[in-house]
This record gives C-alpha cells, structure tokens and sequence, in this order.
C-alpha cells in the first residue's frame, strides 16, 4: 500500500538524489555551453564542443591519459600479482613466522603510503626513479588490502578441490593458478575496480615525484592547468574536469551493478 | 627500469614530435617556468621555444609548466633534491637567497662569456637589484612587473568621476572608491570600488602599501624584516580599513586568480594587480579601462616582481653555456618587446622600447607603459633567506588581518615573532 | 623460480616437507615482503629517525633530541591543523554517516526508482577529487559562483566562503560529505542485506512500527558496520588533502589547513625535511592510535567469520 502513492520518505529521497547529482550536472553545463551562459541557466543556450578543444589544445591531455592509463595498468597488474601470491601463502601454508609476517603487512591497512610522502619521496629518489610513472606505482604495489580480501577468499576454496587437483598431479603453482585464482573472480574484480578508481583518482603522491608532462597523470595535469592564476576561463576548466573523470564515469554507468557490488564486497572484510 | 619505461612510453606516442626530430650532439636543457597571470602564456613561451630551437638546431629546449611561482619552485627544488635538477628556471627573483642557500645556482657572469658584463648592463636597473649579492649577478630578469592600479573608465564615469584621473594617493582612492560602489535594490553590493588581492601574493600587496609608507620590509642582507614596525602596522591598517571601516572592499580573503574576472565583469571598479595582466585584461575587457601607477602616501611605489632566468650549477659547462645562449635569445629586445606586448610583463631592456613593434603598440594604447614609467618609484621586492617560509608567514598575516582574526598589529607582531625564529639561523 | 620450487615438494620426509613448505611460502612472500619493507616499514622507521636530527642546510646533520619536538609544541601553526583536522573529523564523520544510513535504508526498500537513486547517492564517489574541488571551488565563488547567485535570488547578500576563516571549513566539509556519503552508503546496504527477512516479518506480525523496528532491530544490528565505517572515515579525514591543494591552499591563514597538508608544504615547499618528519610522526602516532581500535575489532569479526 505504502508503494502506491510516492510518500514523503519517497520525494525525501528524490529531493536529495537530484541534490547530489547538481554538481555533476553543472559541470557538464558548463562543459558543454559557451562561457557566457557558464552562470547564466537558459534552456536554448547553444551546445558546444569548444571548451573541450581549447582544453585539448591547451595542455597535452592526450599524454595525460596515456599516462594515467599505464599508471593504473601497472599498479593493478603488480598488485594482483604480489598480492595473490602473498594471499596464497597466508592462506594455504603453515610456516614460522606467519602470524608476525600477516601483521606486518596488515601495518600498511594503517600507515597507508600516503602519509609517509617525505620518507617515499627519499627512497624513490634514492632509486633514481623520479619523473616516472614506476615511481608513482611501486609504492602502492604490495597492496595490503589486496591480500587481505584474496586470503579471505582463498580460504574459503573447499579442500575437496584442491585434492582434486594434486590428484590430477597438478604442482602447488598449478593449485593456485587452476583453482584459486578462477574461484577468486569476484574478488579480483571487486579488487580491480577499488584499484583503478583509487589510482585514477588518487593525486598528491603524484604532484610530488612527477615533474614533467611526460610522467604527469591526468589529475596533476588537471591541477596544473587549472590553476587558478592562469585565469583559463571557467568553462574551458570545467570540460577539463570533465575530460578527466569521464572514462570513469561512463565505465560506472554501463557496469554500475559490478561496481556498487564490488565496492560492497570489497567493504565486507 | 626508468629508461625502458620512458622508451616504452615514448614508443607508444606518435604524436611527440620533439623526439623523432632531435638532432645528434645536440644540447638538452629542460627548463621549469611558472604562469601567475591569465592569457596563453604557456602558448607563448611554447612557440618561442620553438622559434629559438629553429634557430639553434644544436640546443634543444624542454620547457616545463609547473604551476605557480610556488609550485614551480618546490618542483624544481624538488627535482634537485632528487638528483635531477632542471638546467635552468623561471622562478621568484627573490627566491635568490635560498637557491644560494641551498648551494644550487651559478652567478650569470662567471657563464655570460667575454661580453656577458655588457649585456647584463643592458637590463634596468630596478630589475637587477634583487639578483646582485656579493658583487655578483646571480639571475636575468625575464618576466618582471611592477603591481598597477586599473581602473574601469565606464564606471567612473558613471560615477561623475573623471576618467581620466584616477586616484594619486591613499586619501583620494578611499575616497573615490566610496563613489563607485553601487548597490542593488535589496541593499547589497553589486560593484566594489577596490579590490586588492590577499591570496598568493599578500606579501607582495603589503609590501606595496609599506614602500607608499615609507618603510622597507627586509634588508639587504636578507637576514632581517621590519613587520611590526609603526609604519608597516598602518599600511595593512589601511588595507583592512578599506572594508571594515570604508566599506568600498569586500571583506575576506580576496583570490590572485579570480580578481581579474571580477574587474572584467565588473564586480569591481579599481584592482591592484601585476601589470603582467594586462593584455589579459585588455583582450576580456568589454569597457573602457586605465591603467595607473600605484596611488601614494609618503610617496609612489610599488615592489618589482616576476621571475628571473636562473642556471644550475650542476648542469655541464657546455648545457650552461647553451642556457646563456638561450636566455639572451629570450630577452633580446624584439623578444622582449614581444613578450610585453603578449603579456603585459615590463620589457626588462630599455632597447626593447625602441624596437619599432613596441612604438606601434604604445602608440595604439599607451596603458602598456605605466608599469615601465613606475619604475623609477619601485623598490626591490621583498627577499630574504628561507623566502618560501617566510613569504607563507607573510601571506597568513596578511589573511589575518583582512578577514578579522586578528588586527593589523597582532597579525604582523605575530609575523615578526616567526620570521625571526625562521632567520635566525642565517645572522 | 617459484614454480620451480614448489613443484619440488614432492614426498620427502617430513622435516624435510616442512622446510620445503617453509622455504614455498616464504618465496610466495618475497615479492610483498620487500615492497613494503621498502614502501611502509622503513619509511616509518627512517621518519622516527630523522626526526631526532638537524636539518644540515649548512653542515652534517646533527643528533639534537627532543629539539624538533619543542619546536613543533612551540609552533602555532602546527597547533592550528590539529585543531581543524579534528573540528574537520567531527564535521565530516557523522554526517557523512547519518547520510549513508539514510541512503541505505532508502535505497534497500523498494522506492521507486531505486536504480535511479543508488546511481545518483553513488556517483561522486567514483570522481577524482582534484575534479571534484575544481567544481565546488566555482559553487563558492563570491558574488557570480553558484551559491551567491542562489542566494541573491533570494535576496540575501553574497559571501567570500573560502575566504572567510569562519565559513571555509565548513565549506570544504560540505563537499566531502557529499562526496564520501555514497560510499559508505555501500557499506549500510550490504550489511542490511544480510539482515533476515524473516526478522522484519515477524516484527510486521507484531505490530511494530517501521521506526520502532529500525530503532530496535535494525540499528543495533548495524552497530559493527557503523563503527567499522566510523574509523574509516576518520582514517580518512587525516589523509585526505587533495581538496586542499585546489581550493584553499589551507588558507586564508591556515584556517582550513590540515595536517598532511602542512607536512605536504613544510616537506615539500620549505625542504625542512626533518621538522616535516616530526610532524609525520605526529600523524603516524594518531593513525596507529585509530588503527588499532579497528584491529582489535576486526579480529573479533574475522573470528567468527
């Protein structure tokens, strides 16, 4: 009965949603309209699509993305290495030292690489690997968090298969890449879209070791663009903006589902 | 690991054109540079940039965009930390005692070569002070300016002022100011009468208003200030009076980037901003506008500003001498003429105003000197050892002070407590 | 070479077996082990170190004690960030947290357009902040941003909001509630998904009103999540800083700094390294302090899990 009619709580939540999405919207109004209509709100405003050239045109964007492509290839892919083997062996073995070797890794679920930016900057620096798009991942590839949502679920992997599996003779690395990693799945999923929308996102780290366009992510270069000093104009500012979350936000709309459960599995600990 | 994965990137680009073009033994320098003014400055220097690799196919310049002075320092800085210092920079011209501080820049004459006291003779003066210590010559002034007052002619006519005399003292811009704020129907401000901008560059305001006092903020030596003293206290006194008491200014922190589109939307009638606004200004502006030298108290002034051409001392020799080359490339007259007329920055060489391009440009629209002519008023700008740390001191006092956490006197007693905290280690 | 490895364990003797299995794991190990012994482990050891010492501009460093910590006692400024990043925990922790719970329960009924309203709740927290301080930077501008021109519509005057000491934190809390409440939404909503059914049924059964069931039932059963979400964001509060670097600057005078901010700048803008290392410490102490509360509760969960 109470879905029939909209209720308070109902239009409540409307209200709040479209509150949510202004921002949003307004950058893309802005993005997409001529600077003067950038404050002004006129439904027969013309669209257009120069604020996105000059933004194009202005700085290297297309570098940028290049660059925060690999970025995030790289750190995903070191991580899911480093972690599944990690995982594999807090999960499945029996050795000295395992309990004080877990906590140290969990010492990184606490002290996250972002804080110790000054002691990181002197390592990277130390291996002569600033500027570089390695030097913004290598602190963030052994990822404790990754290890702990994949030895949650390696533990779960019934016995039975993993018998299965030796008796097929297949070798401890054959169990792990013929049985672990495909019931792991979801979790590498779910690892995989915190990862990227972390690292895609993530920002002062790389202000710090970047310094030239060619190791610049897209959020340094959008910082450094749009500085306000520049006085780039609004609009050509906001479609920048836009440029930079766009891949992100078109792949959270097709796979919404996959993302909202992958960030629940991943919260789930 | 570092040059797979550069070779690897650079594989994967078509578009760098640079690399497939350079040329054997040739000169690599990179270079940092930062933007504070609007327009596409960055545009600008590209396309010099290339002009000059033209010209000079053995040297091969990468010009980096870092952000602000600030930015651009702590970037550069912290690439030498790193072990992979620029060649040369853009950065404050008062950034001096720190690089050499920090043991990181050669003195320009010891490179210039057999001519190079000539040419360094060439620059004016007031450009040069902030980059001679200990009988040397440490940077080349690139891209200086000295703060001007522009003024909106439209509103002051509307205002029954005339537009072409602008405010000559502090009296008379208070004044003045109150006749150009216009209010709407409800009561509230739709057009201030002067905005002078506390975000970034406060220091620099404040500094302006102490010269017009009568009162230098450092010494020479750059190990002591003068923030409290009486005459200090009254310049920002004046400044925070202009909204709290006159009411011709908006109260809080007012933003370096966003005050320009303020003037040019006309949300208020005067500024006080670097004269490296200026063609900015003029390509936005949709009224008629002046431009005018700083007004005066004691008497007229204003600190230089703007960036210098520094060299590392850790490039080679032979890079060093190409950054020689390249900087006298930059700050020849026709360029230097063509940087001002761009951008608005003073052309740092006398012979750049008699270069027939900037005689064109005066004539059409003589606002383009005004920066130039404040010259003989200007002051060194404020430089001092630990400048980054001591400038954010400045900055917050100044904040302070117009937004009403503290008064005047607290925030510059406050100021003067923590500079010699910081400057002490450097008597 | 792992598999090299461990496709040796064949059937030896049973010491030998463990050692193998010691030596396997140990391998598998290896490659984390280094990464955050390099990343994380050192890092915070040499921060501790360093702080004991001089900085060197003019010379070796030296040992000086205690010296960095007086100095950091003594500085106001460092007092100044403290203070905001808790006045900044406490604005953004709870209401981010009342939000999310809200959003959940909306979004677990059947609403209509549920989908519709996941989406919108969730979106911002998929966006970079840089972007998302890029726009909201506009919201505030005084006189022709967003908020002014609403609010003189209304009638009311403009104000400077990033610029006015007693409005800019409030201003930035705004924004990150909106952008992190979506996220913990997700965390409410999984949790009350695993509430039975059949508990909600039963309650019906009885009578009981929806806001006495939520009070009683529901609430108490989210109790674990909110907690666990509670010291994430707060977690976060303290390494969250991008916004700044955008809007503020931490200005005006350091009104909406926050403390990694200040290390960002002492560390990276005056290269006092060692002053920016006693800081760190500073903040590694709090995260740890924070940390172990949440270890020592998901532990227990992990117990019975």
């Amino acid at each position: 009965m109470r879905q029939n009619h909209p209720s308070v709580e109902t239009v409540a939540a409307w209200v709040l949603a479209l509150l949510w999405l202004l921002p949003l919207a307004y950058s893309l109004w802005s993005a997409f309209h001529p600077a003067e209509y950038a404050t002004r709100f006129d439904l027969t405003a013309p669209l257009t699509l120069d604020n996105f050239a000059r933004a194009w045109r202005q700085a290297p964007f297309a570098r940028y993305y290049l660059n925060t492509a690999l970025l995030v290839t790289m750190v995903l892919a070191g991580q899911i290495v480093i972690a599944t083997l990690a995982a594999y062996a807090f999960a499945r073995f029996r050795f000295v030292g395992r309990d004080v070797l877990f906590a140290l890794v969990l010492v990184q679920l606490m002290i996250m690489p972002d804080v110790l930016i000054v002691e990181n900057y002197r390592v990277i620096s130390w291996l002569n690997l600033l500027d570089t798009i390695p030097a913004i991942a290598l602190p963030y590839m052994a990822s404790a968090f990754g290890t702990f949502l994949l030895r949650q679920a390696f533990k779960s992997v019934p016995n039975e298969l993993v018998e299965a599996a030796r008796v097929e003779g297949a070798s401890s690395f054959g169990v792990l890449w013929r049985v672990f990693v495909p019931l792991g799945k979801t979790t590498y999923i779910a690892f995989g879209l915190v990862s990227v929308s972390y690292h895609w996102n993530n920002f002062l780290w790389p202000l710090i070791v970047t310094n030239s366009v060619e190791s610049r992510p897209l959020t340094v270069g959008l910082a450094v663009f749009g500085a306000p000093e520049t006085g780039v104009d609004w609009s050509v500012i906001t479609a920048a903006t836009v440029m930079t979350m766009a891949p992100l936000l078109l792949a959270f709309l097709l796979f919404q589902r996959q993302f909202v459960q992958s960030f629940m599995r991943a919260g789930i600990r | 690991m570092k040059v797979n994965t550069k070779s690897l990137l650079t594989a994967g680009l078509m578009t760098v054109m640079s690399l497939g073009a350079s040329v054997a033994h040739a000169v690599d320098l990179t270079m940092y540079y930062p933007v504070a003014v609007g327009g596409p400055v960055t545009k600008i220097i590209d396309d010099m940039v290339q002009r000059f690799q033209k010209e000079n196919p053995d040297i091969k310049v990468e010009a980096v965009y870092a952000g602000n002075y600030t930015d651009t320092m702590t970037k550069a800085m912290t690439a030498m930390k790193g072990g992979q210092p620029p060649q040369l920079s853009v950065l404050f011209s008062t950034d001096l005692f720190t690089l050499m501080d920090e043991k990181a820049i050669v003195p320009i004459d010891e490179i210039a070569g057999a001519d190079g006291k000539a040419w360094l003779e060439s620059f004016y003066p007031a450009f040069m002070e902030n980059g001679r210590v200990e009988g040397k010559t440490w940077s080349v002034p690139f891209q200086r300016s000295t703060i001007v007052l522009y003024y909106n002619k439209d509103a002051f006519k509307e205002a029954g002022l005339d537009p072409e005399k602008p405010p000559t003292t502090w009296a008379e811009m208070a004044e003045m100011s109150k006749k150009l704020v216009k209010k709407d129907a409800s009561g509230n401000v739709s057009r201030w009468g002067v905005e002078i901008p506390s975000t970034g560059y406060g220091y620099w305001m404040l500094q302006a208003l102490a010269i017009e006092n009568g009162q230098k903020l450092m010494n020479e030596a750059g190990n002591k200030v003068f923030f409290n003293e009486k005459k200090s206290v009254e310049a920002l006194q004046y400044w925070v009076d202009l909204a709290a008491k006159d009411g011709v200014m908006p109260k809080g922190a007012i933003e370096w980037g966003t005050l320009r589109t303020d003037f040019l939307e006309g949300k208020t009638a005067m500024m006080w901003h670097t004269t490296g606004n200026l063609t900015a200004v003029k390509e936005g502006a949709k009224f008629d506008f002046g431009v005018a030298m700083l007004p005066a108290k004691e008497r007229r002034g204003s600190p230089t500003g703007g960036g210098n051409f520094y060299v590392f001392k850790s490039a080679t020799p032979e890079q060093q001498k190409a950054a020689v080359t390249f900087i006298r490339w930059m700050t020849a007259p026709e360029r230097s003429a063509e940087w001002s007329i761009k951008t608005g920055y003073v052309a740092v060489t006398p012979a750049a105003y008699e270069t027939q391009a900037m005689k064109d440009y005066v004539k059409g629209f003589p606002q383009a000197v005004v920066a130039r002519d404040q010259l003989e008023h200007a002051v060194a700008e404020l430089s001092v050892h630990d400048n980054g740390r001591i400038y954010k001191i400045v900055n917050d006092s100044v904040q302070a002070a117009v937004t009403g956490t503290q008064s005047p006197q607290e925030a510059l007693d406050s100021a003067q407590k923590q500079s010699e905290r910081v400057l002490s280690r450097y008597k | 070479m792992v598999a090299a490895v461990m496709s040796a364990a064949a059937p030896g003797t049973a010491r030998r077996r463990t050692w193998l299995t010691n030596v396997n794991a140990w391998l598998l190990l290896l490659p984390a082990l280094v990464l955050l012994a390099a990343f994380t482990h050192y890092p915070i050891l040499a921060t501790l170190y360093h702080s004991f010492f001089s900085l060197g501009r003019s010379g070796p460093a030296e040992f000086v004690g205690l010296d960095n910590y007086t100095y950091m006692l003594e500085d106001d400024v460092f007092w100044q960030v403290l203070r905001n990043n808790l006045f900044f925990a406490l604005a953004t922790v709870p209401t981010s947290i009342a939000l999310a719970l809200l959003m959940a329960v909306w979004v677990d009924r059947k609403i209509a357009g549920r989908t519709f309203l996941r989406l919108a709740f969730f979106t911002p927290t998929v966006l970079p902040m840089i972007a998302v301080a890029n726009i909201w930077l506009f919201f505030y501008t005084p006189d022709y941003g967003l908020l002014d021109q609403f609010l003189k519509s209304l009638g009311f005057s403009g104000h400077n909001w990033l610029g006015d000491p007693s409005t800019v934190m409030n201003c930035i809390a705004v924004m990150v509630v909106w952008k992190e409440a979506g996220f913990f939404m997700i965390f409410y909503l999984a949790a009350l998904q695993t509430i039975p059914p059949e508990l909600k049924e039963a309650a019906m059964v009885e009578g009981a009103s929806r806001w006495y069931f939520f009070r009683r039932v529901t609430l108490p059963l989210l109790m674990p999540t909110t907690l666990f979400i509670s010291i994430n964001a707060l977690i976060n509060s303290f390494k969250l800083v991008d916004q700044l670097v955008i809007m503020t600057k931490g200005g005006p005078n350091n009104a909406s700094s926050l403390l990694l901010y200040y290390i960002y700048e002492v560390a990276f803008t005056f290269w006092d390294t060692t002053y920016a290392a006693t800081l760190t410490v500073t903040l590694i102490t709090i995260l740890a302090a924070v940390a172990l509360t949440k270890f020592v509760y998901l532990d227990r969960r992990i117990h019975y899990q």
